[in-house]
């Protein structure tokens, strides 16, 4: 057979694409529902719709007005895309991985204590020894779970959620303990991490006070890297297969057990190394609770996404300049950031519920629900 | 009563599942709907049990229009529906299984069940099911709970009822008693709508046939002159040869042989019951049984997925008993699963994926930790043309095939490598006439290339057509074996079906 490469049946499976359509525009109708549903809920609290246009306003320009503005927006974005990469490869394999939190603290504390107390190390070595660690200690953490589902079948929710609980008060107790805690304090606060472990500023040359560090190029380098591990390589083909029918990945003969050990690992590593970015490019030390529940945003960001890195990387980036335009909205129109959360969960809501979203958006643009309704 | 349905049309977007359907049901009738598989019976069942609607046509009874949004107002119009999976809670009796959903109470809210016991005794003795109204029905066979299923139509009052596909999970036995109760309904002034692809049954049973294709009605058949083979013409709109063109076996060296296996429950219960068979290279080995004797333990213990209580399972004289799936794989084992949507394939994944399910890791596909999905879709489309899988690109989702499509997918993923052992169960189940003859004519064509095939089938047609020899299963053992048809004679059918039922081989 010649020509191999023009093959009829290699054509492009079009209904493929109208789906990635209607998934992209059911997410935007979502965002644009949540916003519509938070201005309702605020005018329900009494706030004026003056001052609700402003909020939004501020919002905006607080995500995206200033370089300032998105080099928060893209601080806050990174551990959430990390972590959220971490939730969604493990969902891809079948496992809802709602240890993110914990493996986050692990890995954070992990790279926390490699950041000061190893010496010595130029920034090339250190650095990237200090990330590493943050990913074993949280592929660690994870690991317990997937080992325990993959030989003895014990629920993965339930036990990640435990985890949590043991990694928040394993980490609360290493920080008042010697050697992580700070010489010389009595309060849970980690040793600073070394400046040769410390993730460099990127935009501190414009101004000092841009926060914004190279963890960013590392959560999209990683993006690509679990892109490419789930679809081009043997390991995720198994994490796909074994999440879309593990009966089907038995009878072909894959290890299922092997495959969940192994995507909870890597799910942990990523969740690891969201705090080790936290520690080592945001806080420069470890102080209790530092996971800031990122962890369990990162839950939120990976269904927003579909479990896609991509749209892991994206819904990332929407919940980042939440957040950052949440803070210039408070300090603005005054309103608490706690709209913000609100938000946050009225578009996982209106993502969750298609139906509804259509319904609604159907009803507000005329036409579209005729076509919605066409493809079963 | 009169039942018609004029010029039904229902689409889902560009697809014309009914086309312009004109059906007419009549008290004291039985119309058979024959099709293919996505030939559209179903949707027009749907649209005519209130499950789904029409999008034009209408439906009339007794010369008015109706409209259903729901089965509930199908059953209020006389229109019950005996679904291919039974639709019944196995821990309770018979008659709270038929009142359940319609309870009749007695004062405030209390459960009347002897009124519902007596309905049940009446039903059943005016249509001759013979049914006892307390057993519970997990202790049933099959084709009693099929009629109970039955006498829960009957109790609403239907007056047209639709079988879809129902003797499918019937012994032969089972089958005859099934005809028996449906003409005695036909005599009471049921209308009966039956939708299969069995042939035979059609010519049997039906007073009318209308056949299904594409979406259209495209012919009437009179059964009293018609053939099977008319009749699968009709259906598949070409000539179909009907049994697979077999040349007598050339068995050579065993390929597969059991050895004394058994499998034992953790409760205790023995699935399976020292096995001992060999298939040898070149020929075909047919398992027949009625579901549930053991065969899905079988299959299981022979691919890799069941481990033995005792016993040995050998493939060319080498022990792979406690091989995993993928070692004996490699062997030289290829398995078509019974039921091809949880094992078979990965329905969301695209027909390339699925045709690299089990061999992803070779060379040919990988590089490192790599796929080569370059390779692989090449490989795909190659499989896809070489078995009929008809698809419009290799990127599509399994879940848009066909039954028989699909089928075909697992089929061509097994037989496109060097293979000793082919396992397959259920091979046509769910699949269309015209695929059907396809598959038969690979499966032979591999037993000629002196693989060793071993069919493991509830459908005894296909055990028929295909086997060179007949094994029967019962009860978790192999309890008859029988020559297979050739030139020189037909397998005693009736003598297989009392073995399928349990009964002692009549030597």
């Amino acid at each position: 057979m010649s020509g191999l490469s023009s093959h009829r049946l290699l054509a492009p499976f079009r209904d493929r694409q109208a789906s990635l359509k209607a998934t992209l525009g059911l997410t935007a109708a979502s965002v644009v529902l949540a916003f519509v549903a938070g201005a309702l809920i605020m005018l329900a609290t009494g706030i004026g719709p003056a001052r609700i246009g402003l909020a939004y306003l501020s919002m905006l320009t607080g995500a995206f007005g200033s370089l300032y503005a998105i080099s928060e927006t893209l601080t806050a974005a990174t551990p959430l895309i990390l972590a959220g990469l971490g939730v969604a490869i493990a969902f891809r394999c079948g496992l809802f991985n709602i240890g993110a939190e914990g493996q986050l603290l692990m890995g954070g504390i992990a790279a926390v204590f490699v950041g000061f107390a190893v010496k010595g190390l130029p920034l090339a070595i250190h650095l990237p020894l200090a990330l590493l660690a943050g990913a074993v200690a949280g592929g660690l953490w994870a690991g317990i779970a997937g080992a325990l589902k993959a030989k003895t079948g014990a629920h993965e929710v339930i036990t990640t959620i435990m985890l949590n609980f043991i990694a928040l008060r394993l980490v609360d107790f290493l920080l008042t303990n010697p050697p992580i805690q700070k010489a010389g304090r009595n309060d849970p606060i980690s040793q600073d991490v070394l400046a040769s472990a410390t993730l460099p500023s990127i935009l501190d040359w414009i101004e000092p006070h841009y926060r914004l560090n190279a963890g960013i190029f590392l959560a999209v380098l990683v993006t690509g890297l679990i892109y490419w591990l789930l679809f081009h390589t043997k390991i995720g083909f198994e994490f796909r297969t074994v999440g879309a029918s593990p009966d089907a990945a038995r009878t072909a003969g894959i290890e299922i057990g092997r495959s969940m050990f192994l995507s909870m690992a890597v799910a942990g590593a990523l969740a690891g190394l969201a705090g080790a970015n936290q520690v080592l490019g945001v806080l420069g030390r470890a102080s209790p609770g530092f996971s800031a529940g990122i962890g369990f945003d990162a839950i939120a960001v990976a269904l927003l996404g579909r479990g896609h890195p991509v749209g892991v990387l994206l819904a990332g980036l929407l919940f980042g300049a939440l957040e950052a335009g949440g803070r210039h909205m408070q300090s603005q129109a005054g309103i608490a950031l706690d709209i913000v959360t609100i938000l946050q969960a009225l578009v996982l809501v209106f993502v969750a519920a298609p139906a509804l979203t259509r319904a609604i958006t159907g009803r507000l643009v005329p036409g579209r629900a005729a076509r919605s309704k066409a493809t079963p | 009563m009169l039942v018609e349905l004029e010029g039904i049309t229902k689409r889902f977007g560009s697809f014309t599942a009914n086309d312009r359907i004109d059906l007419t049901l009549r008290s004291g009738e039985i119309v058979c709907l024959l099709g293919e598989n996505g030939a559209g019976k179903t949707t027009l069942m749907n649209i005519l049990y209130g499950l789904s609607r029409a999008d034009e046509g209408v439906i009339k009874i007794d010369g008015k229009p109706v409209t259903f949004d729901s089965p509930k107002d199908a059953i209020k119009a006389g229109i019950g529906m005996v679904h291919q999976h039974f639709m019944l809670v196995p821990v309770f009796t018979v008659a709270e299984n038929v009142v359940l959903g319609e309870e009749p109470v007695r004062g405030l809210d209390r459960l009347d069940l002897k009124s519902a016991r007596q309905r049940v005794e009446a039903i059943s003795r005016q249509f001759g099911l013979s049914i006892n109204p307390d057993a519970v029905v997990e202790d049933l066979p099959v084709g009693v709970q099929q009629r109970v299923e039955i006498v829960k139509i009957l109790y609403r009052n239907a007056e047209v009822l639709i079988f879809d596909e129902p003797t499918a999970v019937l012994t032969p036995q089972e089958v005859d008693e099934f005809f028996t109760i449906v003409r005695t309904m036909r005599e009471q002034g049921k209308a009966i709508l039956f939708i299969t692809h069995k042939l035979r049954e059609v010519l049997e049973l039906a007073d009318r046939i209308d056949v299904l294709r594409l979406g259209k009605l495209v012919g009437h058949a009179d059964p009293k002159t018609a053939d099977t083979r008319e009749l699968a013409a009709l259906m598949v709109g070409r000539p179909v040869e009907l049994t697979a063109a077999r040349s007598i076996a050339a068995p050579k060296q065993p390929a597969l042989r059991l050895e004394d296996v058994s499998v034992r429950e953790p409760k205790g219960e023995l699935l399976l019951d020292r096995i001992g068979f060999e298939v040898r290279a070149g020929e075909i080995v047919g398992i027949a049984g009625v579901q549930g004797n053991g065969q899905t333990e079988l299959i299981e213990v022979i691919a890799g997925l069941r481990e033995v209580t005792s016993g040995r399972v050998l493939m060319a004289e080498k022990d792979v008993t406690s091989m995993s799936p993928r070692q004996r794989h490699k062997l030289g084992l290829a398995h078509v699963p019974e039921d091809r949507q949880r094992f078979g394939i990965v329905p969301p994944f695209m027909i390339t994926e699925n045709m690299v399910l089990d061999c992803y890791y070779e060379p040919q596909f990988s590089w490192g930790p790599m796929l080569r999905w370059d390779h692989a879709n090449i490989a795909a489309c190659e499989r896809a043309e070489d078995f009929d899988v008809r698809t419009s690109s290799v990127f599509a989702p399994a879940r848009t095939l066909s039954g028989g499509n699909q089928q075909k997918v697992v089929l061509a993923r097994g037989m496109s490598r060097p293979i000793s052992v082919f396992l397959a169960a259920q091979p046509t189940r769910g699949v269309d006439v015209g695929s059907i003859e396809y598959i038969h004519k690979r499966i032979v064509e591999a037993r000629d290339h002196g693989v060793a095939v071993l069919i493991i089938s509830t459908e005894l047609d296909e055990i028929l057509a295909l086997s060179d020899r007949i094994l029967v299963m019962y009860d978790g053992r192999i309890t008859a074996e029988f020559e297979g048809s050739s030139a020189e004679g037909a397998v005693d059918i009736a003598a297989v079906g009392v073995a399928m039922g349990g009964g002692a081989p009549a030597a």
